[in-house]
């Protein structure tokens, strides 16, 4: 099999996966279903793994492959076509391995779901399209993938469509997205603009040249060019790696299925801004300003939106508000050029968030679709398999030595201390607090979920609970097609950061996609300090982060283990912050205020005033009534007597000969 | 054999014989309009195949003389820009006949002639290269479309009828002065020869708003466009789906054939007020579709900025000159216009016919009768989502294509234009999406919705092809674009030309 037909095939095998169980979701049935779309994405992940093998075996190098010519215009070659450097494997094989366990745990998580056969083609359907996002060559097909993700997004949010808050939700994510992708595009034409080509390599090689290039914006100011295409490109990714302020949408994706919380808002499609800025770093290393922004927005958002965390009570809000901290982790690390930092920490997150999500998922089918901790609290006997592997995910996410968040997180903070960009000092401040927040946040969802006391009820009356809402029998852990994934993820989320921290890092392995200026090359300086990864493991113990993160462990600990009274006592005492942290800042009451009532009041003051009230009152059916006016007054004139009109003939000829003399 | 003339001929010629077949044999009408605009349909694939796409020069020509004291000449020929509007009107012939097969159940030999007559008369409008010819065609097209909403409307439909005849013949009222001029001054109804003749810029400056009153009514454009929403909710399926489809585009494409290759110069310099209007039209238009409560009204006021990028790709040419002496990017704004006329015909024609679905259900086109259509009707929930999308602009889609590349050239004319018209990106999905929450999602909302039964094979196959097409071109445009490359460079040669003699 040639290459072309493998990485063809990559793709290809979810979107036919996801077209037979779609279209024909009656005719294959539910099995049926499951085992077409499994075996396409298992056969994409083998596929992929074998081109990461190629590519670790030196037999292919960095491939630049174009499928077919979109369409040709004004001389511009539009393209569909593959890029795979070690950038792109990376991306495809995580993508294909967080998805084949999904794909696997979705058996058992929708088991009743009358849309069963349909969840399996959106989610086949995902997987065609976020690999048709990293595999791009060129920002044409990126732009493709891009809002083919949000696509099915959007789909599976309002998966449930019945629910009133589901399709808020999904209207939500797609709009607040566009907003992103409207900057994104705009980036995009300027890139056509200046480069003349939207083909990462021609664009990517003309980079240097263009760095005098200026674009006037307003009232004459003159924009640095490429700064403008980042920040405009920066602004996509914003929308859909849901940096504040566009940040909005993630929070009520958790509308949809926990299979998709973990695959699409928090493994995969939500780290496609990461991957793409590391993808244009050719482009941000020419910008000092954008990338001072990236990594302000990174900072905000990674210790903001760690802080609302802290007070939701729903288990899958909990894990959203840290998977948008820890995207402002990965946001932080761009912004200081450390790009293989990101895309590490973008690795090892897709690891262990799926594993936290795909775990909450299980608690929530075994409480009968119960999502909030306050009726959760010791599980641990019940779904012992589920708890251990929430503790794995938990010390990964809060950077316990050795674990996989503990080399990517440690990385970015120190890569944000070594920085010389402006504001990098603010930066460095938030990511070191950041550590004890997310420490804080996690234990309390392990506390609230698995132990203390059970408090349990249900949300569902069925045949299985009691009236009252009580749970009839003690919840049971989840059947193997949920726990194996679990398993199958914690080891990764254990391992991967000490495996590969050495290769991704300083081995430049990145090398081959990634371009770094040297003055901005944080990553080579952090290298020198580097003595492999057990020795970075045991080094912890006298860093900062490693006892802020302790910290954190020991507050959760004494106020949701043995105090539960404090974590009340801290709402009543401090209500103005109790407040503003459950409004998530205001940003939604505003939003929907200032956006979403004043468009709608626009568009209907237009409507009614400008093209209802003026053109079509005034003007059009105005003269109309003129018409009628004049024709009423005119109908006088037509008498039917041969003299009127005889005197009327010779006023008007008189008339003309008067304006003839007049005007010659 | 005179392959347009059969394109134009045909059609009215089995109207004419619809309509004998009498009120009677309703079900002969049906299956002889279905025979005719098949083989029409069939026939006009040989302009796909025939068409030589390395020269911009008039094809499939056919020229004899018909009045000949004013000179006035039966001349047909089609280029780049005719062949695939030709195709698009060919190809919605069938279609319309298939939508109405049982829906028409009133004077069923009328309304299926009228609508093969109109699909002749609009083939001729494409083909006619004689101004006096086009002129002829432009006007007689109304007349069945007159018909067919006076007939088969709605309740307010004397009023929409008389508004949009009137409208549409004001502006053309002015068109036909302009003509008249040209003819006395050049001596020649040929187009094409108008195309050379040099005019002062006074001249042309008066020739170019009296095309642009004709233009921009049937367009629409904004102020002009209040006729459209008016007609479209009184319109039955067929006339909405074929106004929204073909008779727009005839405004787009007489900017391209009369005003700017007449009319260069004053092109250029009036390139302002048209980019201007268009990009209220994106936006203005975008907002006033998010508050519409008819789900026709809401699809028409969409039309309408949609149509928006039409006219902004045609004249950002202009100031893409005046930036730049290469021009690049001008040829993707004008080929991204035409792409942007077939992606809409495609797209508007079928959500028609998605609310004509609907309404032979419920018989009520507002929005607030329906909701969680998706329980009772999931086929038809995916057509109707899948064209809303593409009507978003969704990449894959047609509807994407010609937004993407007019968007792409106008950021080479000035970032503001682009800017506004990106702005569609947010307000097009916002209208589109609202209307699937509300339509589409939701529980059930009421037992009208309840009750309502999934499309049936007929639809399925009208909404079908449909998908087709839009997948198609939004995933392999480059047929599509191949076919007008010839003549969209010969046409940018000759508006950088000034005629001013």
């Amino acid at each position: 099999m040639s290459l072309k037909t493998t990485l063809l095939l990559i793709p290809l095998l979810p979107l036919i996966g996801s077209l037979i169980s779609g279209l024909a979701r009656n005719q294959v049935g539910r099995a049926g279903a499951h085992w077409i779309t499994i075996l396409a994405v298992a056969g994409s992940c083998l596929l992929s793994v074998s081109v990461l093998q190629m590519q670790l075996a030196g037999e292919i190098g960095v491939e630049n492959i174009s499928i077919y010519a979109w369409m040709v215009s004004d001389g511009i070659r539009f393209e569909v076509g593959f890029l795979i450097d070690h950038l792109t494997t990376l991306m495809m094989t995580v993508v294909t391995f967080v998805s084949l366990m999904v794909h696997i745990y979705t058996i058992g998580y929708m088991h009743d779901d009358p849309g069963y056969q349909r969840f399996f083609s959106y989610i086949n359907l995902f997987t065609f399209a976020m690999l048709m996002l990293v595999m791009s060559n060129n920002f044409l097909q990126l732009f493709f993938g891009w809002e083919a993700v949000g696509l099915v997004s959007y789909l599976l949010i309002g998966f449930w469509f019945k629910r009133e808050s589901a399709i808020r939700a999904n209207m939500k994510a797609f709009l607040v997205n566009r907003v992103g992708d409207f900057g994104f595009l705009l980036g995009i034409a300027a890139v056509l603009m200046t480069f003349g080509s939207l083909d990462y390599a021609t664009v990517f090689a003309a980079t240097p040249t263009m760095a005098g290039e200026t674009i006037s914006v307003m009232g004459g100011s003159e924009w640095n060019m490429l700064t403008f295409i980042c920040i405009c490109l920066f602004i996509g990714a914003m929308g859909k790696s849901a940096q504040a302020p566009l940040h909005v949408w993630l929070p009520d994706s958790m509308e949809g299925p926990t299979p998709i919380s973990a695959l699409i808002h928090a493994a995969t499609m939500v780290t496609a801004g990461i991957f793409m800025v590391a993808r244009m770093s050719p482009l941000f290393e020419m910008s000092d300003a954008a990338l001072s922004f990236v990594m302000l927005i990174g900072a905000f958002t990674a210790f903001a939106m760690g802080l609302i965390g802290i007070v939701q009570n729903d288990i899958k809000r909990v894990v959203a508000y840290s998977t948008l901290s820890q995207l402002g982790y990965m946001t932080v690390a761009l912004g200081v050029s450390a790009y293989s930092a990101a895309i590490f920490h973008l690795m090892t997150h897709a690891f262990f968030k799926a594993l936290l999500f795909l775990g909450a998922g299980s608690v929530i089918i075994a409480l009968h679709h119960q999502q909030d901790m306050r009726y959760m609290g010791a599980l641990r006997k019940h779904m012992p398999i589920t708890w251990i592997t929430a503790w794995i995910g938990t010390l990964a996410l809060v950077g316990f030595p050795f674990f996989a968040g503990f080399y990517s997180k440690d990385m970015i903070i120190e890569a944000v201390h070594l920085s010389q960009r402006w504001g990098s000092g603010v930066a460095y401040i938030a990511v070191v607090a950041g550590v004890l927040i997310t420490s804080l946040y996690s234990f309390r969802l392990l506390y609230m979920t698995f132990h203390g006391k059970a408090r349990w009820e249900v949300v569902e009356s069925d045949e299985h609970h009691l009236p009252d809402g009580q749970l009839s029998h003690a919840p049971k852990e989840s059947p193997l097609v949920v726990t194996v994934p679990l398993i199958l993820l914690a080891i990764p989320s254990v391992l991967i950061g000490w495996y590969t921290v050495e290769p991704v890092l300083f081995g430049g392995w990145l090398d081959d996609s990634i371009y770094v200026a040297e003055r901005n090359d944080v990553l080579a300086e952090l290298s020198q300090h580097f003595h492999g990864a057990t020795a970075l493991g045991l080094h912890a113990v006298q860093t900062i982060p490693f006892w802020l993160m302790v910290a954190g462990f020991a507050i959760a600990t004494f106020v949701y283990l043995f105090r539960p009274r404090v974590a009340e006592l801290f709402s009543q005492r401090l209500p103005f912050l109790y407040r503003l942290l459950d409004h998530k800042y205001y940003f939604d009451e505003f939003y929907q205020k200032t956006f979403a009532q004043g468009g709608l009041r626009v568009g209907q003051g237009l409507w009614k005033r400008a093209d209802a009230g003026f053109i079509d009152g005034f003007l059009v059916n105005g003269s109309a009534r003129a018409v009628n006016w004049v024709a009423a007054r005119v109908r006088r004139w037509q008498t039917g007597y041969l003299y009127d009109y005889a005197f009327a003939m010779i006023i008007g000829l008189i008339a003309i000969l008067a304006a003839w003399v007049v005007l010659y | 054999m005179p392959l347009l003339s059969l394109l134009i001929w045909l059609p009215i010629i089995g109207g004419v014989a619809v309509l004998l077949a009498g009120d009677q044999r309703a079900g002969l009408a049906r299956w002889l309009s279905l025979a005719v605009s098949l083989a029409t349909l069939f026939m006009s694939f040989s302009l796909f195949t025939g068409f030589d796409r390395s020269t911009s020069a008039m094809q499939f020509e056919e020229m004899r003389p018909w009045i000949e004291i004013f000179s006035i000449h039966y001349h047909l020929g089609v280029d780049g820009f005719a062949v695939p509007l030709i195709l698009l009107t060919t190809f919605f012939g069938p279609l319309v006949v298939i939508a109405g097969w049982e829906v028409i159940q009133k004077k069923v030999h009328q309304y299926m002639a009228a609508f093969l007559i109109m699909e002749g008369l609009m083939v001729g409008v494409f083909s006619a290269l004689d101004g006096l010819l086009f002129y002829v065609f432009f006007e007689a097209m109304l007349i069945p479309m007159f018909l067919v909403i006076g007939m088969w409307g709605g309740p307010n439909r004397v009023y929409a009828t008389i508004k949009f005849f009137l409208y549409t013949f004001l502006g053309s009222v002015f068109m036909l002065v302009g003509l008249i001029y040209l003819f006395i001054q050049s001596g020649t109804w040929e187009i094409l020869q108008w195309h050379d003749f040099p005019l002062s810029m006074e001249v042309q400056r008066w020739l170019f708003l009296g095309f642009l009153a004709a233009f921009a009514v049937k367009i629409p454009m904004w102020p002009v466009h209040t006729w459209l929403p008016d007609a479209h909710v009184e319109a039955p399926t067929g006339g909405s789906v074929i106004l929204a489809a073909i008779m727009l585009k005839i405004g787009g494409y007489g900017f391209i054939r009369f005003s700017l290759p007449i009319t260069p110069d004053a092109s250029a310099a009036l390139d302002w007020l048209l980019i201007g209007l268009s990009l209220i039209a994106v936006v203005y238009i975008g907002f006033v579709a998010l508050a519409q409560q008819d789900m026709k009204k809401l699809i028409a006021y969409s039309s309408i900025s949609h149509m928006g990028f039409v006219t902004l790709g045609l004249f950002i040419a202009f100031a893409i000159f005046r930036n730049s002496d290469s021009g690049q990017g001008a040829a993707l704004g004008v080929e991204g216009a035409m792409v942007q006329m077939i992606s809409h015909g495609f797209i508007s024609g079928a959500l028609f016919l998605c609310v004509g679905v609907l309404y032979d259900r419920v018989h009520s086109r507002e929005i607030k009768d329906y909701g969680g259509v998706v329980n009772t009707m999931p086929w038809f929930a995916f057509f109707a989502v899948l064209f809303l999308l593409a009507n978003s602009g969704m990449p894959g889609t047609s509807g994407f294509v010609g937004e993407f590349m007019v968007i792409l050239a106008s950021f080479k004319a000035s970032f503001w234009f682009a800017f506004c018209a990106g702005l569609t990106l947010i307000l097009g999905a916002a209208y589109s999406l609202w209307l699937v929450k509300r339509v589409i999602f939701g529980d059930i909302a009421n037992s009208n919705v309840r009750e309502l039964n999934d499309i049936n094979a007929r639809e399925a196959l009208v909404l079908g092809v449909l998908a087709v097409a839009v997948l198609l071109i939004g995933l392999w445009p480059s047929p599509l674009v191949d076919l007008m490359h010839s003549s969209v460079a010969h046409l940018l040669e000759h508006i950088v030309k000034s005629k001013v003699a």
